[in-house]
């Protein structure tokens, strides 16, 4: 039985237990319907062109895990920002884990999505937002129609979060193979402020995939700030989409970082929906293995004076493989617009391959919109320069791939989480050069 | 003179008619519509070919059947009915001459209105000219001259005859029946086009020129190019093309295919101005080509475009770069205007060591048209070394009209040194306004400002042909200031 078959035969189980009267459920029936149709992306779709999914979909994946898993403090603390307060939004194997979470509902609501769909209280924001700011594809479908579980995080207006929000997915690796499918709904109304860091973490070297769907709604003078840290086991493989919905004024920073996983495909896509919006996108990967990464994103320009900025650097070693998939998208009200869009990468081996696609669709005259796109190596006078002043040739060539990625580091606002990267870097080049950039 | 506003300059560019939509009154010989395997023998047989040739085409003509027609460029037309064209058309008198005195005087007259009159040019610019009148070559200049230097520039089908040994080792070998869809059919259909061979060590030491032109309703046009230089060899070719204007759509789907061998150098240039079509977007002619240079050792191809015609452009000038230090390099401007859709760009293949590319692309849109640039740069894991410098501007003149980049840029080695850059803009108002304050109309400026904006791969054309580039951008743009 293949994978599309299992999910269709399993989605009537589940259906069992769902309140059909719902609608809710309406959304479940025509996303099964259209997932059925169009079944999982291949490597004929422009989409997914570099990116083929053969390989995860032999697994077999249980979807609903048999048993609750519980997990201790200790062995999963080094995972969490611990040394700043925090809220967290805990799962393990897809379940929420009261025990390590810490929500609140004093101001504003950081809970669980199952609670959110399920109570009166919740309805009106259910009803204006879930599942509006997503643009149909078949994996999303997928994930709408098991969607039951995730982040729920309402910010009133004028409100600013006084510390950042963790939404952390465990994967305990108690079945052989699990499939995830958080859905998380983030609602940032009008001038408040919000700073949010995403993680999927498997714990054990047995297979996960990860169909993870992310709305987030920035309503006028938002702002909304949000760190994915993407440093998975080599057995883990992520599918993310997250798509945002920005109003007038209001400033969204996406920060992606990919330092490892099997297989991470990541969409990101914005839409701009107010005048003077700022959308910023910006991203690290750092590869080495066997491992792939797979950056789509859209920009979508759909009101005039707005601005987007886009910087993705990669450093590829060993057999690993880059994508880099970014559109610009201006609509022809779209005026005055600022987009900028830039992927640099370096080839550390000869196996690495980088595929990189930056596209512009334009449709307005008067806009400034650039994209540069560049595949290099380390420069050698710049190496030798370090070197003659007596930095080892590895340290030197760390310090220079530090500084290339630099630029995006700096935009990390939680000084912690800044720390937490940095050393992440330091491992992953495998050197310590004894000082924070 | 009163102030010359935008409005008027708008008028004028919406009232600007093609100027080349004339038709001739040649008696021609037209095949019945429709295609079929005797179709494609009936051409073979026309053309006296040899059976090896028949073969090939019916071998590409079974392919072609198989295939279906590519969806994934950014333009949006009536696909056409390929039953409904006829695939072989020519001019039914004398099929060769010997000099210009024994051409029909009216079809004389034909090029006299195309500006280019093939004495003057045989007497001053000194360029060999090879026309190919709808499906057939007419008048192939300078032969003799060119003999005595051991090249060979004729019509293909006179290659076939002539030099079968040439044709068949190297027809094919770039872009391959199977290619893609209008390539194949092409091979299956081609009715003639130009052959040229540069032997070993020989400079070429004239321009040699095709001039295309479909002339007869409902025809399509498939001309196949094959350019061969020997090593150490150059040359440099035009390439040139009008239509009437029509309303229907008329397809044009050519190959061209260049070899360079170990040290030569082919230079490329083509003018595309077919009719694009009226400004309401009826009738145009589609332009499927398939554009391919193979690089050998220090090799080096160059391609130059400037398409200001065509409702529909799809075309990929591309060098596979397969000896070491080979060079590709791509020029282009790409103007659309109107209800044009152009989706053009380059692929360069980088096989060998040490090979570098370089590719300049202009896409200039006005009116309600659309304009894309997409290219490739893949870099193959063996390719030490490899060096690609891309850079891709867009002008958008007008809210109605797109400008959209594709470029896939797909790097397999770790040596590999790429570089892509793209803008999108207007023309600023400050610098028209600049210009008009030192007395420069509007117009002028907008022209002044385009050139500017091209200059980088004008200059890269040869004299002759840069000067009606100039004009032609000129009068595709005229007014169309946004």
């Amino acid at each position: 039985m293949s994978l599309k078959e299992k999910l269709l035969s399993s989605y009537l189980a589940f259906e069992d237990h769902l309140d059909v009267d719902s609608p809710i459920h309406d959304l479940r029936t025509d996303a099964i319907k259209s997932f059925e149709t169009q079944g999982f992306p291949t490597k004929k779709e422009e989409e997914w062109k570099y990116t083929s999914l053969n390989a995860l979909l032999k697994e077999d994946y249980s979807i609903f895990p048999k048993k609750e898993n519980s997990l201790e403090i200790k062995d999963v603390k080094k995972y969490f920002l611990h040394d700043v307060d925090t809220y967290k939004i805990v799962f393990v194997d897809g379940v929420y884990s009261s025990f390590l979470s810490e929500t609140t509902h004093e101001g504003m609501d950081v809970c669980l999505l199952s609670s959110a769909l399920g109570k009166d209280k919740y309805k009106p924001v259910i009803e204006a937002y879930y599942n509006k700011a997503i643009k149909e594809s078949s994996l999303i479908s997928l994930n709408t129609a098991f969607a039951k579980e995730g982040a729920y995080i309402y910010i009133p207006k004028h409100t600013e979060v006084e510390k950042p929000i963790e939404i952390i997915n465990f994967a305990t690796g108690n079945e052989a193979a699990l499939l995830l499918q958080p859905r998380n709904l983030i609602v940032v109304e009008e001038n408040a402020h919000v700073q949010i860091i995403e993680r999927h973490q498997s714990l054990s070297e047995n297979a996960v995939l990860t169909n993870s769907v992310t709305e987030i709604f920035a309503e006028k003078r938002a702002f909304v700030d949000y760190y994915k840290i993407q440093n998975d086991k080599v057995t883990a493989s992520l599918i993310d989409h997250t798509h945002i919905k920005q109003e007038r004024d209001s400033i969204c920073k996406v920060h992606t970082f990919s330092f490892g996983g099997k297989l991470i495909r990541n969409n990101l896509n914005f839409y701009q929906h107010g005048e003077h919006c700022d959308s910023v996108l910006n991203g690290i990967t750092i590869l080495e293995g066997k491992q792939h990464v797979d950056h789509n994103t859209l920009v979508h320009h759909i009101a005039p004076n707005c601005e987007s900025h886009q910087d993705y650097k990669g450093i590829f070693d060993d057999n690993a493989t880059g994508v880099f998939n970014g559109k610009v998208y201006v609509e022809k009200e779209a005026q005055k617009l600022d987009a900028f869009q830039q992927n640099n990468n370096i080839l550390i081996s000869d196996k690495a391959t980088i595929n990189s696609k930056p596209q512009l669709e334009i449709f307005a005259d008067d806009v400034k919109c650039s994209h540069g796109c560049t595949i290099g190596q380390l420069d050698e006078d710049a190496l030798f320069y370090l070197r003659s002043r007596g930095i080892a040739k590895k340290e030197a060539r760390a310090l220079l791939m530090y500084a290339f990625a630099n630029n995006v580091l700096e935009s990390v606002k939680i000084p912690e989480l800044k720390e937490r990267i940095n050393k992440l870097i330091a491992n992953k080049i495998g050197v310590n050069i004894g000082f924070n950039l | 003179m009163g102030k010359f506003t935008e409005d008027d300059l708008k008028k004028e560019l919406e009232t600007k008619e093609y100027e080349y939509g004339f038709y001739t009154d040649i008696e021609s010989e037209t095949f019945p519509v429709g295609l079929d395997e005797d179709i494609v023998r009936a051409i073979s047989k026309k053309k006296n070919e040899p059976e090896w040739m028949t073969d090939w085409r019916l071998e590409a003509f079974r392919i072609w059947q198989g295939m279906e027609e590519p969806e994934w460029a950014n333009v949006n037309y009536e696909k056409p009915n390929f039953q409904n064209i006829s695939y072989y058309s020519a001019p039914s008198t004398k099929p060769k001459y010997n000099s210009i005195d024994e051409v029909d005087p009216e079809l004389l007259e034909t090029f006299n209105k195309l500006g280019i009159s093939l004495e003057e040019q045989k007497k001053l610019a000194g360029v060999a000219v090879d026309i190919v009148m709808d499906s057939v070559s007419v008048a192939t200049t300078f032969k003799d001259t060119l003999a005595e230097k051991g090249i060979i520039f004729c019509s293909i089908s006179e290659a076939i005859q002539e030099h079968p040994e040439l044709v068949k080792k190297y027809i094919g070998t770039v872009v391959p029946q199977k290619d893609n869809f209008y390539a194949a059919l092409n091979s299956a259909v081609f009715s003639d086009g130009s052959f040229c061979y540069i032997p070993k060590g020989v400079r070429c030491p004239m321009e040699l020129s095709t001039y295309f032109r479909i002339n007869q309703a409902g025809t399509g046009q498939f001309e196949r190019t094959l350019v061969i230089a020997d090593e150490g060899s150059y040359v440099s070719y035009l390439e040139g093309c009008t239509a009437p204007s029509r309303d229907e759509n008329q397809l044009h789907a050519a190959v061209v295919e260049l070899i360079a061998l170990d040290d030569a150098e082919i230079k490329y240039s083509t003018v595309q101005n077919w009719f694009p079509g009226d400004k309401n977007g009826n009738g145009g002619v589609f332009n499927f080509v398939t554009k391919r240079g193979l690089c050998e050792k220090n090799a080096k191809i160059s391609w130059t475009q400037v398409e200001t015609g065509s409702a529909v452009t799809w075309k990929y000038p591309s060098c596979v770069l397969k000896g070491d230090n080979s060079i590709g390099e791509f020029y282009s401007i790409a103007v659309t205007n109107n209800y044009q859709q152009a989706d053009t760009g380059t692929k360069m293949i980088h096989l060998g060591k040490n090979t570098k590319s370089t590719i300049i692309s202009k896409g200039i849109s006005a009116g309600k048209s659309q304009n894309s640039y997409r290219g490739l740069v893949k870099i193959h894991s063996r390719a030490d070394n490899a060096r690609n410098f891309s850079q891709c501007d867009s002008l958008l003149m007008g809210n109605k009209c797109g400008a959209h980049t594709f470029p896939y840029i797909e790097a397999s080695n770790k040596t590999a040194q790429i570089e892509h850059e793209a803008t999108t803009s207007k023309i600023g108002e400050d610098q028209i306004f600049y210009c008009n304050q030192r007395g420069i109309d509007t117009e002028k400026a907008i022209a002044l400002i385009v050139n500017g904006f091209s200059k980088e791969v004008l200059n890269k054309l040869p004299m002759e042909f840069a000067v009606e580039a100039q004009k032609l951008l000129e009068i595709s743009l005229e007014g169309s200031v946004g």
